[in-house]
């Protein structure tokens, strides 16, 4: 066996001479001074193979457009095993590189490894700075929800403001007059097509200009020997990939990524904000108005650029040690307070959006489709504690029967003589019997007849404020004049889409007095307290439309 | 090919089992990470969506005036999950009226390589064009490359209307 490897390794060797090139390349030469401050370039490029490798996986089942997109999405996070990790490794692995791209640059900057003969290293480097950036911005629209579609709106506005190229750049994205389909395939292919191979050749580049000239030196090191980068730069590089991914995979695992509404041009309440790592830009627009909106929006991003790429030409001094680079500390310490002023600032400025953008669309939302009775019911189930005693379809035996699979076959009638009095109907019944009012008792029996064990989870996830919502809906009888999800009377209009039509100062006014916001309503004033109005509000907000 | 560590690290010379811990390290940790990668997507590749709606009972049509024993070819529609989508799409099944109430609806694919067949009138058989597998009227492999009789629905009557419901593989040998 061992014959055969020696073998096979010899004749491949001599076909293609692949171990020489492993060879060369693990046992190049580095400076004595190399060492952990050199480990993030490798990470960076870690991270982007996982961002190929977690893309490639979404892309299998992710469908390019519009609409279609957010609902293969959604069945990527909700259908598929394991789903929601990969979505979680490829929305974080995203800021994870550029947090690791910034981090790779600043050492870079820092110790002056820009200098002569390592120009064109740097410069090859600040483009593949800007195509993390494109990254970003491109793939921001591919879930198609709402976060995306107006994060995307804006940027394509901004892009078409830049001087002389404005209205071509605006037609290059396809966001001439609105954002569609044209739009959506330019960003995925620029996402899919584009970019990753241009990344692919630009670091390709960019680690043959540093094997070239070799990995920046510190003033002195010439005086000691040299080292090999295999093992111990490896392993240090391994060390720091390793810690890297550590990070991203719990990130992945514990910090959900929410996806909210399907994208909606007419929701006017929506307040977009663009990605962490964009609002700096985002806040110096603010400074800039009128006709001078243009330097904060393009001049001023570009010209950063522009220096960043001139950087090696600006300082042409001597390599000295990084201690002694005052000037160069100075400036990064600068931006990292500009950076962090600014983000601070977008962030304080941002209005507490209303509790309706909480939903995570992302995980099952059939309560939303319930009657505010049904929902109510839900309200009594857990007010009543009936899960100590039964099961939702978990599987655990308890000490009343699975209701998933039992109340399917009774009636209402059937659970509500059995709620009053439990072993009439079935003699032994342990249960106690529920002291509810008739109505109350009708809501519960409503969602018991509703739930079944493919819903089971959906439904015992119903947030508290919804539920909170359905059970005023429901002792104010708001059904007898109002309609939710067609259920419901129609002598007032039907609450679906409230949310599109009136703001929650109006209605909080609203239920206060009527007349005072909508003269000669016949809608009765109601005195809700703090909370349940709010429970009600949102819970109405947050009905389909 | 040993690291040489800095002057000021260790005065020592370098020690084959420092090189042990870094290769040591390195395979470990690349492993590791390999696996957190690969393992995740193997299951997200591999296993099927999670359970979702049961298919329903579809009409499919009035039974009355179908002979006993004589397949008729019946064409429905009905709501299929498709990935990401539900979609409503033409279906077909034959249909064998047996006895009065007992209707038998095979599904339209042939069970050697899924291409549609045919009942040939001539012949009392059911024939697929691809490689002449042939099925009896009660969708019994009679010669070919077929290895298992025909799909069935699960069908019930009411009313003389046919509703059907999902389509089973059967039984190899059946």
């Amino acid at each position: 066996m061992r014959e055969f490897r020696a073998r096979l390794a010899t004749w491949l060797e001599h076909r293609t001479g692949i171990e020489t090139a492993v060879r060369s390349f693990l046992y190049e030469e580095i400076p004595a001074s190399s060492g952990w401050h050199q480990v993030f370039g490798s990470v960076a490029i870690f991270l982007f193979l996982v961002q190929v490798f977690t893309g490639i996986l979404l892309a299998v089942n992710y469908a390019p457009t519009p609409g279609d997109a957010y609902n293969s999405l959604r069945y990527i996070l909700t259908e598929l095993t394991a789903g929601r990790l990969i979505r979680g490794l490829h929305h974080w692995g995203a800021s994870m590189m550029i947090v690791v791209v910034v981090l790779h640059m600043t050492q870079a900057f820092l110790y002056g490894a820009y200098k002569k003969p390592r120009e064109a290293t740097w410069m090859v480097g600040v483009v593949l700075f800007v195509l993390t950036l494109a990254y970003g911005l491109t793939g921001y629209l591919l879930p198609w929800d709402n976060r995306a579609y107006w994060g995307t709106v804006v940027a394509t506005q901004i892009a078409a403001q830049a001087p002389l190229l404005g209205p071509y750049l605006s037609r290059l994205l396809g966001g001439e007059s609105s954002i569609g389909v044209v739009t959506f395939a330019r960003f995925f292919g620029l996402h899919v097509l584009l970019l990753p191979p241009a990344t692919t050749f630009l670091i390709a580049l960019h680690v043959y200009l540093v094997r070239k000239h070799g990995v920046a030196p510190l003033p002195g090191d010439e005086r000691l020997p040299r080292k090999k980068f295999f093992p111990e730069q490896v392993f240090k590089d391994t060390v720091a990939i390793f810690l890297a991914f550590a990070v991203l995979f719990i990130m992945a695992v514990a910090v959900r990524v929410p996806l909210e509404r399907l994208a909606d041009p007419t929701d006017t309440t929506y307040i977009p904000r663009p990605d962490w790592y964009f609002l700096f830009l985002f806040q110096t627009l603010k400074f800039f108005k009128g006709p001078l909106e243009v330097v904060g929006s393009v001049v001023l991003p570009g010209a950063a650029i522009l220096a960043l790429l001139l950087v090696p030409f600006i300082d042409r001094g001597r390599m000295v040690r990084v201690a002694r680079r005052t000037v160069a500390a100075g400036f990064v310490a600068l931006a990292v307070l500009g950076w962090a002023g600014l983000t601070a600032a977008a962030i304080a400025t941002t209005p507490k959006p209303e509790p309706v953008a909480e939903i995570d669309f992302s995980g099952p939302t059939d309560w939303i489709e319930l009657s505010p009775q049904e929902l109510a019911g839900i309200g009594y189930f857990r007010r009543e504690n009936c899960v100590s005693c039964h099961t939702l379809g978990d599987g655990k035996p308890g000490i009343g029967p699975d209701l998933t699979t039992t109340s399917i076959h009774k009636s209402a009638a059937w659970m509500i003589r059995h709620f009053k009095r439990p072993s009439e109907i079935v003699p032994g019944s342990a249960m106690p019997p529920i002291q509810l009012s008739d109505s109350q008792l009708n809501a519960l029996a409503a969602f018991l007849l509703k739930l079944n064990p493919r819903n089971a989870s959906a439904l015992e996830n119903a947030p508290d404020f919804a539920v909170g919502g359905a059970l005023i809906y429901q002792t104010s009888n708001c059904g007898a004049c109002h309609q939710v999800n067609n259920v419901g009377m129609k002598i007032g209009p039907p609450l679906n889409g409230l949310r599109k039509r009136r703001s929650r100062p109006w209605l909080e006014r609203h239920f206060r007095d009527p007349q005072s916001v909508s003269p000669n309503t016949i809608m009765p004033p109601y005195q809700f307290n703090a909370r349940d109005v709010d429970n009600l509000i949102s819970y109405l907000f947050a009905l389909p439309d | 090919m040993e690291s040489v560590p800095r002057p000021a690290e260790t005065p020592a010379p370098p020690r084959t089992s420092r090189r042990d811990f870094y290769l040591a390290a390195i395979y470990g940790l690349w492993s590791l990470m390999a696996a957190a990668l690969s393992l995740p997507a193997l299951i997200y590749l591999l296993l099927p969506p999670k359970l979702r709606k049961e298919s329903d009972w579809v009409e499919v049509g009035d039974i009355s005036a179908l002979q006993p024993e004589v397949p008729v070819e019946m064409v429905f529609r009905r709501n299929r999950i498709d990935g990401w989508k539900v979609i409503s799409e033409k279906s077909t099944a034959w249909v064998v009226k047996r006895s009065l109430n007992q209707v038998v609806a095979f599904g339209p694919q042939c069970t050697h390589l899924g291409c549609a067949y045919h009942w040939d009138e001539t012949k009392n058989e059911f024939i697929c064009p691809c490689h002449t597998s042939v099925f009896s009227v009660d969708g019994k492999v009679v010669s070919g490359p077929a290895p298992r009789p025909l799909d069935r629905y699960v069908a019930k009557v009411e009313n003389n209307k046919l509703f059907l419901g999902a389509l089973h593989e059967s039984e190899p040998g059946a």
